[in-house]
């Protein structure tokens, strides 16, 4: 085979070599050589990713899967684990997405960075995260895919916890690692169950024996499922595990772009994604799926509506947009989902950015109550900011239109119509929050405290660069996938080697063209109308009479709060869950740590006191007394063996 | 002619002696007279079994013994003679300097 043309090792080796250079010869390279060396191992490994991907697109669609070993890990009775990278049409695009926001993120931080004294061990953790990423979406099997899923936790909780001085990034990253912990937890013992079904992890392996082995809607493929899709939910910040995500927001902003918007929070959609075939044996995994994701995005939308912080606004909407891409699985629009993690990657990395310039021009200032009127100061900050909140919003043709649109055709045509309706009253507070930051950032009139207004600067080149590329692809990303197609949009007939074609009918990935055209020009009106409603409610409540936003929040004083609160989830899992492991430890602590432990530690040592005690009256010093013992003790021996 | 039995029961009366000597007297020398004592006492034994068995060897040992106490007594008294000499004393339970 012309397998070894591909070299994909290459793609996750080149961010590895960059960490072990920056490793050994990283203190003689400087603050600038590292920058240099960091984008360097990002942009090759996108030229790369190219050039494998325009290979692929080059073989007949039905062909489009390149498996390449590079060795074998470990072989043990029937386990066998291979290093080994999979391109075929999703991972293609995974690696792209990644390697290619990736380098852009790079390249920003490179000015965002630029006056932090540790820039050497920041572009050494982004490289270890694009090296365990890559891992994660190129891996041909389950065991490695962990790997690279905890490869990417590893770097998200070092990047959280960048400046590891601060107590709250320091928790922060805490938080991120045990949450993430409990989710791996799941992916691990379904892993498990795979295995012993299967007793292979190669993916095309498992996924060839399924049919055969389980029994569809069975309680086996449904557990197995029910528990890979538990990882997701802590990887991809889904209720009920999504709290780390907005603390996340302790780490520097390109890391919230990078690793917490664009790239890692997608990963448990691609590994749904990419265990589709099981998913479509279990019928109520994928309804939970689509349930667990739509609520999600109702859910985070809302808490987005009243905070004041711009990254954790963008934080909870990242949660909410990743609910979409669950939501779009659950239905069985795997395409869909992947193509909404597509342009959510575009614009929500420039969002973030967006924000960091923001930022970088305020001083380090996140609240949006002491920012406004920006849009003058910093146009082009403000240009591209505006291009993807216009993306996330969902107005035509930015890229968020065409694939949330599609989500929720896909939602509405599977017959999920409750879910269809969540959807939209998501996409109506998407609408409302984002142009709620826009006009409180960019809007209105400036509410700078007066430090921030004298350092007040636009961001140099390396950061405005990358969020005109990004503006692009917000702009355009979406054209690759435009509703109304027939036959299915190119995005979705690259996908379809992966996701089944036509054959599965309504699972097809393209559930989309379920409807008649009548009804999705209906739906797509919908949602623009929405949008729209969102963006004019914004602007009203906010720019023309701000009163108004006062007013209502005042009427509405106790829910405000709430949401301010952000439904008070953390204090409820800290009375319940951390409570009740601290509990449980403080418990097994006094009983057996206490009592068994040290009892025993201690026991030892009372026995020996309470010995040392009667023998130490044998040891007077006096040799009158031992010589006596001698002669008693020579005299019993004669009387033993001298008796007669 | 003297039977054996008696002189054992002489050598162990005059051993236990010098056991009791050695346990329970506080002068250094009459310690080690009652030392001399149980050497004396073996030494009886030694020559009562040499006749009754009519061997020489037991003789022999005694000879051995005795050289043995005399460079014994020598090195003993020396000690004994120094030891009044820097402490005035010769009990041995107020020679206890080295009793923790």
């Amino acid at each position: 085979m012309e397998g070894a043309a591909y070299h994909l090792w290459l793609i996750p080796g080149l961010p590895l070599a960059a960490v072990l250079l920056n490793l050994l010869a990283g203190h003689r390279l400087g603050r600038r050589g590292v920058g240099w060396l960091a984008c360097g191992a990002a942009g090759l490994a996108f030229a790369w990713s190219v050039v494998a991907v325009l290979r692929l697109a080059g073989l007949p669609a039905e062909h489009r899967a390149v498996a390449e070993g590079v060795y074998t890990w470990m072989r043990v009775a029937d386990l066998r684990v291979d290093v080994s990278f999979l391109l075929d049409p999703l991972s293609a695009v995974m690696i792209l997405v990644v390697t290619g926001v990736g380098f852009l993120i790079h390249v920003y931080s490179t000015g965002y960075m630029a006056h932090d004294p540790d820039v050497r061990r920041f572009f050494l953790y982004l490289n270890l995260f694009m090296f365990a990423m890559l891992t994660l979406v190129l891996a041909d099997n389950f065991l490695l895919m962990f790997v690279g899923w905890e490869g990417v936790g590893l770097c998200s909780y070092l990047l959280i916890g960048f400046w590891y001085a601060r107590p709250a990034a320091a928790a922060a990253g805490k938080k991120a690692f045990i949450v993430n912990r409990i989710g791996d937890y799941g992916f691990l013992l379904a892993m498990m169950a795979i295995f012993a079904a299967a007793g292979t992890l190669r993916y095309h392996e498992v996924f060839a024996l399924a049919p055969g082995l389980f029994v569809a809607g069975g309680a086996a493929v449904t557990t197995i499922t029910l528990l890979l899709f538990l990882g997701a939910t802590g990887k991809s910040a889904q209720l009920p595990l999504y709290v780390w995500l907005p603390d996340a927001m302790e780490g520097p902003t390109p890391v919230s772009a990078l690793i917490h918007a664009a790239t890692m929070v997608t990963a448990g959609v691609y590994m749904v994604a990419r265990t589709h075939v099981l998913y479509q044996l279990a019928p109520v995994s994928l309804e939970v799926v689509a349930w667990v994701g739509g609520l999600t995005a109702l859910f985070a939308a809302t808490i987005g509506l009243a905070q004041n912080d711009i990254k954790r606004v963008l934080a909870y909407s990242t949660v909410s947009q990743l609910g979409y891409m669950f939501l779009a699985c659950g239905v069985g629009a795997f395409a869909a989902g992947i193509f909404h993690l597509m342009t959510h990657a575009f614009f929500k990395a420039l969002l973030f950015l967006g924000a960091g310039s923001v930022i970088h021009a305020l001083s380090d200032e996140q609240d949006l109550r002491r920012m406004g009127g920006l849009h003058a100061r910093l146009p082009w900050t403000h240009f591209t900011m505006l291009v993807a909140t216009l993306a996330i919003a969902g107005i035509p043709p930015f890229a968020g239109f065409f694939s949330k649109d599609e989500i929720l055709t896909a939602a509405f045509a599977s017959g999920h119509a409750a879910l269809w309706v969540v959807g939209l009253a998501g996409a109506l507070l998407t609408a409302f929050y984002m142009f709620r930051l826009y006009v409180l950032a960019f809007r209105g009139r400036p509410r700078l405290s007066p430090e921030a207004e004298r350092h007040l600067h636009e961001s140099p080149p390396a950061m405005i660069v990358p969020l005109f590329v990004l503006a692009v692809l917000s702009l355009v990303g979406g054209l690759v996938g435009p509703p109304l197609v027939e036959g299915g949009h190119p995005f979705a007939r690259w996908l379809a080697p992966v996701f089944g074609g036509g054959h599965g009918g309504g699972h097809a990935g393209t559930a989309a063209h379920a409807v008649a055209p009548a009804v999705e020009w209906a739906l797509l009106a919908a949602s623009v109308l929405v949008a729209a409603a969102g963006i004019v409610l914004a602007f009203r409540s906010y720019l023309w009479s701000p009163e108004t936003a006062t007013r209502l929040r005042e009427r509405f004083a106790g829910a405000h709060r709430l949401l301010l609160d952000k439904y008070r989830v953390d204090e409820l899992y800290e009375r319940t869950a951390v409570r009740g492991v601290y509990e449980t430890a403080r418990a097994a602590w006094r009983f057996f740590d206490v009592r068994v432990v040290d009892g025993v530690v201690n026991g030892v040592g009372t026995t020996f006191e309470a010995a040392s005690a009667v023998l130490r009256l044998f040891q007077t010093g006096s040799v009158g007394t031992y010589a006596l013992f001698i002669t008693l003790g020579v005299a019993a021996l004669l009387f033993h063996f001298l008796r007669p | 002619m003297i039977p054996l039995s008696w002189l054992l029961a002489l050598s162990g009366v005059l051993f236990c002696i010098g056991v009791v000597g050695v346990l329970v007297r506080r002068n250094a020398l009459v310690i080690f007279m009652s030392i001399e004592l149980m050497l004396n006492a073996a030494n009886l034994a030694f020559v009562a079994f040499s006749r009754h068995l009519n061997s020489l060897d037991g003789q022999v040992f005694v000879f051995f013994v005795m050289t043995v106490a005399a460079a014994e007594v020598a090195v003993g008294l020396a000690i004994i003679v120094n030891l009044f000499r820097l402490r005035e004393t010769v009990f041995v339970d107020e020679i206890n300097l080295l009793k923790g």
